[in-house]
C-alpha cells in the first residue's frame, strides 16, 4: 500500500512539475520568416498554439484572446541554440578524478543566473549546460531552455533532450591530473589510455550484468554485480544512450578519440571547440562526427595557436555538421554575430551561417525534431530581430520560448534579476577586461591553485 | 648529363625554397587608387574618387586627380576607402600565447614601473599582427598591465621589422587607478582585506606622486637630479607635457579619479571606463577624453541592463565626452570593427562609431596630423572594402600601411588555403 501511495505521489509531483512549464499562444504577423529548413518567407505569419508552432503562412487569424506580435519589417527566426556553455550552473567542474561519469550538472542548475536573461536578450533560447573539461571523462550535461523567471531548477530542463556526457582531451586534463595530482593522464598518450581502460572496464561490467540477467532468466540463482553508476554511465555511452561531447583542440587527439570510438562501437560524437578540426575535416566527415567550434578564439593557450577563424567554413564545406558555440557568458549574447564571422572568414552564405546556430546545434544535441527551425509541429522558440540577424547592427527585439515572450526590448527593465541578495548592500561591479577564455576550467582552476599553489586569489 | 642533373636539382631547390617562403612581402611605390568611394571621415564622402599614395603619404585625393606617371593603378570600382582603424588599447605584440608565461611580456616585477616601455617588447613578427591588420586595423596602442604603474604604452603601426619602424609617435604612461572593491568574481578576498589593500594602494599612489612632484622641483632647480628611473619617467607627466593614461572602470573609482586628477592639475586620458555611463556628465564636465572598451562584454553588475556595455560609448558621447573605442584584446584585436559596430547599433550611430576608431583616437594621442582620416599629407594608412567595414560580411580587398601595400595573408588565411580542400583527403 505504501508503495502505491509513493508511486501516486511521485506521479503527481512529476505531472505537477511538467504542468508548471509555461506554454504560450501567439500570432507573429507579417515578418520576414527565416525558417532555416524551408527558405525565407516574406510577409508571413507564424502561429504558435500552446507552445507549438501550429501554422506558418499568410493572413493567419489569431484565435480569440490570443496575443499578436506585429513583425512588419522585422526578421523572425528560430531561437538560437548554444551547443557549449556553462551558464546557469552553480558549479562546473568535479575535478577530483580523471573519470567522473557519475556526476551530472543537472544537480547544479541555477535558474537565477542573470546570464540566462542576458542570453535571451541575444536571442538564445536553448543552451547545453556542460560539465567542465578538467577530466578526461567528465560529468553528464543538461540541455536547458531559457525560461527566465522560474526558481525551480526542474523547470529549465528541456524535456526529452537526450543525455550527453562531457569528455576532454589535451592540456586541461593533463594539467590537472598529470601535473597536479601526478596521476594519469600526464600526456596525450595517457588520455587515450584513460579512455580505453574506462571503456574496457565498462564492457566487463556490462558483461557481468548480462551474465547475471541471463542466469536469472534461466532460473539460476547468482549474486548480482555491485551497482556502479560511473561504469553504468560508460555502458550507456557504449550502447549509444549517452552522446559524447568532447572538448578537443589538436588534430591528432581528435583522430585518437575517433579510433577509440571505432574500437568500442561508439558512433555518436560531437567534438567541442575542435580548433584543429579543419586539419582532419575529411576524417570527421567520414566518421560522421560533428564539430562545435569557436568563431575566432585562438592563441589563448598553446594548443589553439595553430588555429584559424576559417575553421567553421572548412568543416562545413567538407560536409561536417558544424555549429558555433560560446563557452562563455559573453559570447552567448551575440552568437548571431559569431555566426556572421563565417562570412568574412570563408564566405558562407546566409543560410549556411544561420544553420551554425540553429538546426546544426539542435542536431548535435539530438533535439532537431523539436527545435532548430521554424516548422509546423516544432516548439515555439523564436527570436525577432529588427534587421537581418547576420548584420552587426541587428538588435534582438523579442525572444520566445514555448510561445512565451521572455525577452521584450520594449518591456526590458534596467534590473531583470529574479533574486537580489538582501544582505548585499552595494553590489560589486565585475570587470571582464581579461576575457573569460575557456570557462570550461571554471572551478577547477581556483581549486587547483588553492590546493597546490597555496593561493586563494 | 651530369651538369643537367645538377641544374635540375638547383632549379628544384629554388622552387622548394620559394614554396616555403613565409609571407609575401609588402610592396612599396607610387599607387593610384581609382574609381573609389572615399570615406575621408573628416571631410565627408568623395564619390568616384582617386587617391594617390606617394612616399608613404596620401599625396592627393579627390575627383579630378591626374594619375602621376609610373603609378601602379588599382581599380577600386565598387570599393570604399577608409582610414586604417586605430585600436586605443590592446596587448598586441606583447603576448603571443596567453597561457604560456614565457611568451608574455606585458607585466614585470613590482608595482611601480612607469619607466618600462612596451615598445621595447613589441614583437614585430607576432603571428597576431597580420591577423589583425587584414581586418583594416592598421594602428594600435599596446599596453603593459599589472601593478599601479605597469609601464609605458606605445602606439604602433602594424607593419615593420623593428619596433622603431612601427612606432607611431605616441607613448603614454599607464596608471592602474586603485580599485575600491573586488577585482572580479574570482577575487576571494574578504571585504576587510579589500578595504585594507585599497587604502594601501591609494596611499602608495599619493606617496609616489608626492615624490614625483618633489623630484621634478629638484630636477628643475638643479638641472640634474639623481638617477631614479621611475621618477625620471614621470617628469613629462608632472610637467603637463604628456598625458597620464588612467585605467579606471567602476563609477565610484571614476569619480575618485576625476577628483585626483583635478587636484594634481595634470593632463589625462581615461581608459576602460566600463561604468562611464553612470557618471557621464561628470566625465564631460571634467573634459577628460576616454578610450572605452571592450564593447562586447557583459554588464559589470548583474543588476545592470543587459545592453549597457554596448550602449556605454554612445551614452558618454551624448553627454559630451570625447570617446574612442578599444578592444583591450591581444590575439583578437581584429574584432575592433565589430566592437564599433555594436556601439553604433546601440546608440552611437555609424558615423560617430567610425570616428571613435579613426580620428578620435588619433586626436586623443595627439597624432591627428598624421593618422585617423584620409587627407592630403597624412600617412597612407588605409584600406579598401567591398562594404561597411563593421559588417562581418564585408571583405577587405586592399590594405596600405605607411604607403606599403600589405598582402592580405596571415596564418589563418594560409591554413584556409591549405586545408579547405585537403590533399590527400581521407584515402592515401
Amino acid at each position: 500500500m505504501k508503495k502505491y501511495s509513493l508511486l501516486i505521489v511521485s506521479l503527481f509531483l512529476s505531472l505537477a512539475a511538467f504542468a508548471q512549464v509555461k506554454k504560450g499562444s501567439v500570432l507573429i504577423k507579417n515578418g520576414t520568416v527565416i525558417t532555416i529548413t524551408n527558405g525565407i518567407l516574406e510577409n508571413t505569419d507564424v502561429l504558435i498554439e500552446d507552445g507549438i508552432i501550429s501554422k506558418i503562412g499568410k493572413d493567419l487569424k489569431a484565435k480569440k484572446e490570443m496575443k499578436t506580435i506585429d513583425a512588419t519589417g522585422q526578421f523572425v527566426m528560430p531561437g538560437i541554440i548554444d551547443a557549449h556553455s556553462h551558464i546557469a550552473l552553480t558549479t562546473v567542474n568535479e575535478w577530483t578524478s580523471p573519470v567522473t561519469a557519475d556526476v551530472w550538472v543537472g544537480d547544479a542548475l541555477d535558474p537565477l543566473d542573470i546570464n540566462i536573461y542576458q542570453a535571451l536578450a541575444g536571442g538564445v533560447t536553448i543552451s547545453h549546460a556542460m560539465h567542465g573539461s578538467a577530466n578526461v571523462i567528465g560529468g553528464q550535461n543538461e540541455t536547458i531552455k531559457h525560461r527566465w523567471g522560474v526558481t525551480d531548477p526542474e523547470l529549465i530542463r528541456m524535456e526529452g533532450a537526450p543525455r550527453t556526457i562531457k569528455c576532454a582531451l589535451g592540456e586541461n586534463p593533463t594539467r590537472v591530473h598529470g601535473r597536479g595530482f601526478r596521476v594519469r593522464p600526464g600526456s596525450r598518450m595517457g588520455v587515450e589510455e584513460v579512455f580505453r581502460e574506462s571503456f574496457s572496464l565498462a564492457l566487463e561490467y556490462q558483461e557481468a550484468w548480462k551474465k547475471y540477467e541471463a542466469d536469472k532468466a534461466s532460473g539460476v540463482r547468482s549474486l548480482a554485480p555491485e551497482y556502479n553508476y560511473r561504469l553504468q554511465t560508460l555502458v550507456d555511452v557504449i550502447e549509444g544512450e549517452v552522446m559524447i561531447h568532447c572538448h578537443s583542440y589538436r588534430a591528432d587527439e581528435i583522430l585518437m578519440l575517433m579510433n577509440v570510438c571505432k574500437d568500442f562501437g561508439i558512433d555518436k560524437i560531437c567534438f567541442q571547440h575542435v580548433n584543429e578540426g579543419f586539419k582532419v575535416a575529411p576524417e570527421l566527415a567520414e566518421f560522421g562526427a560533428m564539430a562545435s567550434v569557436f568563431a575566432d578564439w585562438w592563441a589563448y593557450k598553446f594548443e589553439v595557436y595553430y588555429s584559424t577563424a576559417f575553421n567553421a567554413a572548412i568543416l562545413s564545406k567538407n560536409g561536417v555538421i558544424t555549429s558555433i558555440n560560446s563557452d562563455s557568458g559573453e559570447l552567448i549574447r551575440h552568437l548571431y554575430h559569431e555566426a556572421g564571422k563565417t562570412q568574412r572568414y570563408g564566405g558562407l552564405t546566409d543560410e549556411e551561417a544561420l544553420k551554425l546556430i540553429t538546426i546544426n546545434p539542435a542536431i548535435q544535441l539530438g533535439i532537431d525534431k523539436k527545435v532548430g527551425s521554424l516548422e509546423e509541429g516544432k516548439q515555439g522558440d523564436v527570436v525577432i530581430f529588427n534587421a537581418h540577424p547576420l548584420s552587426v547592427y541587428a538588435i534582438p527585439q523579442k525572444t520566445l520560448v514555448d510561445g512565451v515572450v521572455y525577452f521584450d526590448i520594449e518591456n526590458d527593465a534596467d534590473d531583470m534579476r529574479i533574486f537580489a541578495d538582501p544582505e548585499q548592500v552595494v553590489e560589486e561591479p565585475v570587470f571582464a577586461n581579461d576575457h573569460d577564455h575557456d570557462s570550461c576550467m571554471e572551478g577547477a582552476e581556483q581549486a587547483f591553485q588553492f590546493l597546490f599553489m597555496g593561493k586563494s586569489k | 648529363m651530369k651538369f643537367q642533373k645538377i641544374y635540375t636539382l638547383v632549379l628544384l631547390l629554388g622552387l622548394a625554397l620559394n614554396a616555403f617562403a613565409q609571407n609575401p612581402k609588402a610592396e612599396s611605390g607610387l599607387f593610384a587608387l581609382t574609381n573609389a568611394t572615399i570615406e575621408t571621415v573628416t571631410n565627408g564622402t568623395i564619390e568616384n574618387g582617386t587617391l594617390i599614395i606617394q612616399d608613404g603619404l596620401i599625396a592627393e585625393l579627390g575627383t579630378d586627380i591626374s594619375i602621376p606617371e609610373g603609378a601602379k593603378t588599382i581599380d577600386c570600382t565598387g570599393l570604399t576607402l577608409y582610414p586604417g582603424m586605430i585600436d586605443g588599447g590592446t596587448r598586441l605584440g606583447l603576448s603571443e600565447i596567453g597561457s604560456v608565461p614565457e611568451t608574455n611580456d606585458y607585466s614585470d616585477v613590482g608595482g611601480i614601473n612607469p619607466q618600462l616601455k612596451a615598445l621595447t617588447a613589441v614583437n614585430p613578427n607576432s603571428v597576431a599582427i597580420p591577423v589583425t591588420r587584414t581586418n583594416g586595423v592598421t594602428t594600435v596602442l599596446t599596453m603593459p598591465s599589472g601593478g599601479l604603474f605597469p609601464g609605458t604604452s606605445a602606439l604602433i603601426n602594424l607593419h615593420g621589422y623593428t619596433p622603431k619602424q612601427m612606432y607611431a609617435d605616441f607613448e603614454g604612461i599607464k596608471l592602474q587607478f586603485p580599485r575600491a572593491g573586488k577585482r572580479g568574481r574570482r577575487d576571494r578576498r574578504t571585504p576587510e582585506e579589500v578595504e585594507k589593500e585599497y587604502k594601501k594602494s591609494i596611499k602608495e599612489l599619493d606617496d609616489f606622486w608626492t615624490k614625483a612632484v618633489d623630484y621634478a622641483k629638484i630636477d628643475s632647480a638643479t638641472g640634474k637630479a639623481r638617477y631614479i628611473p621611475e621618477l625620471i619617467a614621470l617628469l613629462p607627466v608632472v610637467r603637463k607635457e604628456a598625458p597620464l593614461m588612467v585605467e579606471v572602470n567602476a563609477a565610484k573609482d571614476i569619480m575618485k579619479a576625476i577628483k585626483w586628477v583635478e587636484d594634481k592639475g595634470i593632463n589625462v586620458i581615461f581608459t576602460g571606463v566600463d561604468e562611464g555611463w553612470r557618471v557621464a556628465d561628470s566625465l564631460a564636465a571634467a573634459k577628460i577624453p576616454v578610450i572605452t572598451g571592450p564593447v562586447l562584454t557583459n554588464p559589470s553588475r548583474s543588476s545592470d541592463r543587459y545592453d549597457r556595455p554596448y550602449a556605454n560609448a554612445g551614452l558618454m558621447l551624448k553627454a559630451g565626452v570625447k570617446v574612442a573605442i578599444r578592444t583591450a584584446d591581444t590575439e583578437n584585436v581584429r574584432n575592433l570593427p565589430f566592437n564599433a559596430g555594436f556601439a553604433a547599433a546601440y546608440g552611437m550611430g555609424k558615423e560617430e562609431a567610425l570616428k571613435a576608431v579613426t580620428i578620435v583616437p588619433a586626436e586623443i594621442f595627439g597624432v591627428a596630423d598624421k593618422l585617423g582620416s584620409l587627407e592630403k599629407g597624412k600617412v597612407a594608412n588605409l584600406f579598401a572594402a567591398d562594404g561597411d567595414p563593421f559588417e562581418t560580411k564585408t571583405q577587405v580587398k586592399y590594405l596600405f600601411i605607411g604607403g606599403w601595400k600589405i598582402p592580405l595573408v596571415n596564418r589563418h588565411t594560409q591554413l584556409y588555403d591549405e586545408f579547405l580542400e585537403r590533399d590527400p583527403g581521407v584515402k592515401k
